[in-house]
């Protein structure tokens, strides 16, 4: 295609995901359904958004319904519907009232005469017929309702609309009126609306089955509604692409980040999974205050419990959120799951998240949405409300309750745990006629974490993670865990008895040692002075000695010493000499 | 007699509106003799009237007095429907 068809956005959340762009420019797309299903919201919404996005004032058509009553049905809706139908959105109110008398054909040039020249007063460039099925029958004539048809089509031609839309209630394959089958031809977009129950909720759904010119996502897509309008739940792109932030933030207190190897990645999903009664809300909630103890903006959204309930059951454990909730910090939503479908909890949590914009969000429990509407609904919820948070950089903890002890059931049921990049599985001990809380960290992405099962205590100061013992490949836990501390401590306490003990008779040892060093000490000094003492004695006897041998020799008149010694010399040398000469 | 004062709202030349012209004149000549006020209105000329009088479809007959009124959408040509909106014995 050498040109690609332009398009018209419809500033439907999701639909123009779905169309590649919105609704055919210049063509005609017809909104098939059953009543009910949302035709005239998504042809009306379109109206609103060209108005308040593009400024194109629209005119819309109505066959069915009075304009009061259009308006009053839009009323829900932050449109300003009122206001927009004085100057830039007219309602052609264009039901046949019961009182007239029929007599003969008619047709619909007068009609469009009337609706070309409302269409240059205002330069509407959108243009609705909503309900063009009830103006048909009264025609009572198939070739009559195709004329007609295709006047209003050769009409739109001639009037360079930007869009057109025409809805008629055809159900489901349109095989019911087999008439209308020709319009389906005619116009170059079709998309089917459908309304069905499930489970006693009531799910829409919307999916393009034509779309001339164009290629478009197939497929059947979960459509809900919220205060901005109808929002259509479009797949998700397939490239994932959520920022990795290195930076920590606390999971609540301080073990459970150690257990963590840090605390959570901002802008993580964390699943808390475990049975009832495992404090799945304790954790979170813990979560929650130290969020907001850091001054983060912080969501919590609890199903099927109150608000007011859950503060004073947190506060039992030491977990105050009332003054974060005073000051705005924290909001409280608190919704009944099976009063509507999931996808409109999806649509209620988004307006939530861009009203509070939160840092941190806490959904409790997440598995509570699988009661509104079936599983499969649910399940496409709930990935994408953690996509969805994730794209907002909002670091979240799910919690899910999860039947049986073995937290697979709950990866089977709601299929999140795939996405969620942690996963604390809570679960109950029961040994020696006690049930103990146990944690365990099953995964944990990006991140060293513990492989340790350890035993959670809830004190009025909070939740605490204490110490395990594992005893013979056991981890004990509560009495078993108190004995095993308390022998514990007695075991310190004799080591360190012993320890003194032995301290004592090593420094009595070291002092006994100085002692005898000492006396040793004196000993040898006494022993040297004596040793001293006795070479001076012995050296003065030796000179007196000699002395007397000089005396004796001058008494006696030789020369005794020097021909004893040196005399023998002489001789030796006076030979020598003689020799050398 | 009482005057019967009608209009009648067509697209110009439209089939069903000339039929319409056809069918009331017709209806008129026999059983109001000298006794109608009709107005043709060409919706394609005045739509902003048409709209005003909440005219949508074409043709629509208006009959405006004596009371009740009525209206009547089509090309007139049931005729006995038309004669007892108007009020007219046959």
């Amino acid at each position: 295609m050498a040109h690609p068809l332009p398009k018209l956005p419809t500033g439907i959340g999701g639909f123009d995901d779905l169309s590649h762009g919105g609704l055919p420019r210049h063509r005609t797309t017809l909104l098939k359904g059953g009543p009910g299903s949302g035709k005239t919201v998504f042809a009306l919404q379109c109206l609103v958004n060209a108005v308040r996005k593009r400024r194109e004032p629209g005119i819309f058509v109505a066959f069915e319904e009075s304009t009061p009553q259009i308006i009053a049905n839009a009323g829900s809706f932050n449109w300003g519907l009122p206001a927009l139908a004085k100057n830039k959105l007219f309602f052609l109110d264009a039901k046949l009232s019961p009182e007239v008398v029929r007599s003969g054909e008619f047709d619909l040039s007068g009609m469009l005469a009337i609706l070309k020249a409302k269409k240059d007063e205002i330069g509407a460039q959108w243009i609705v017929f909503d309900g063009v099925d009830v103006l048909l029958t009264l025609l009572q004539n198939p070739i009559a309702e195709m004329r007609e048809i295709y006047r209003i089509r050769d009409w739109l031609a001639d009037n360079d609309v930007s869009a057109a839309i025409i809805t008629a209630k055809i159900d489901g394959d349109g095989s019911a009126i087999l008439n209308y089958g020709f319009m389906q031809f005619m116009v170059d977009c079709v998309i089917r609306f459908e309304r069905r129950l499930e489970h006693g909720v009531a799910l829409h759904r919307l999916e393009i089955t034509k779309y001339r010119g164009s290629d478009f996502v197939a497929g059947e897509y979960p459509v809900s509604f919220g205060p901005s309008g109808m929002e259509v739940g479009a797949p998700e792109p397939a490239e994932i692409r959520h920022e990795a932030s290195t930076e920590r933030v606390s999971a609540g207190f301080e073990r459970l980040d150690t257990m963590l190897g840090g605390g959570l990645f901002r802008g993580s999903s964390t699943l808390i999974t475990g049975v009832p009664g495992t404090s799945k809300t304790t954790l979170a909630g813990k979560f929650a205050e130290a969020a907001c103890r850091r001054g983060e903006r912080t969501l919590f959204v609890s199903f099927d419990e109150g608000a007011e309930p859950i503060q004073r059951n947190l506060s039992s454990v030491g977990i105050h959120l009332k003054p974060h909730v005073k000051s705005g910090l924290l909001r409280m939503y608190s919704a009944r799951t099976e009063s509507i479908g999931a996808e409109d909890h999806l649509v209620k949590l988004k307006s939530l998240i861009r009203e509070h914009r939160p840092r941190c969000m806490v959904i409790d429990p997440l598995s509570a949405i699988a009661k509104a509407g079936g599983m499969e609904a649910a399940r496409a919820v709930a990935n994408r409300l953690i996509y969805m948070v994730k794209d907002e950089k909002v670091t979240v903890v799910v919690t899910a309750i999860n039947q049986g002890d073995d937290p697979q059931n709950e990866a089977t049921e709601l299929q999140i745990s795939t996405i969620a990049d942690t996963w604390l599985h809570l679960s109950y001990l029961i040994r020696s006629g006690e049930r103990n809380r146990a944690l365990t960290i099953i995964k944990s992405r990006g991140t060293w974490h513990s492989n340790q099962v350890r035993e959670l205590v809830l004190g009025n100061t909070g939740p605490v993670l204490a110490d395990v013992y594992t005893a013979g490949g056991e981890v004990l836990m509560g009495t078993l865990r108190w004995e095993k501390e308390g022998a514990e401590r007695a075991k310190t306490l004799q080591r360190r008895a012993e320890f003194e003990h032995k301290r004592g008779e090593l420094q009595t040892a070291e002092a006994d040692t100085n002692a005898r060093i000492k006396a040793l000490q004196q000993d040898l000094a006494r022993q040297r002075a004596e040793l001293a003492a006795y070479s001076s004695e012995n050296q003065a006897r030796i000179v007196s000695s000699s002395d007397r041998e000089a005396e004796l020799r001058r008494i006696r008149s030789g020369d005794l010493a020097r021909s004893s010694s040196s005399g023998n010399s002489g001789k030796r040398s006076r030979n020598g000499t003689r020799d050398a000469r | 007699m009482t005057v019967v004062v009608m209009r009648l709202y067509i697209a110009n030349a439209a089939p069903n509106s000339v039929k319409a012209i056809a069918n009331l004149e017709a209806i008129c000549k026999q059983h109001l003799p000298g006794a109608f006020k009709l107005e043709i209105i060409d919706v394609l000329e005045f739509p902003k009237r048409a709209l005003a009088d909440g005219v949508l479809v074409t043709p629509h007959l208006s009959k405006l007095s004596p009371s009740p009124a009525a209206k009547i959408v089509g090309n007139l040509s049931d005729r006995s429907n038309v004669l007892h909106a108007l009020g007219i014995k046959e």
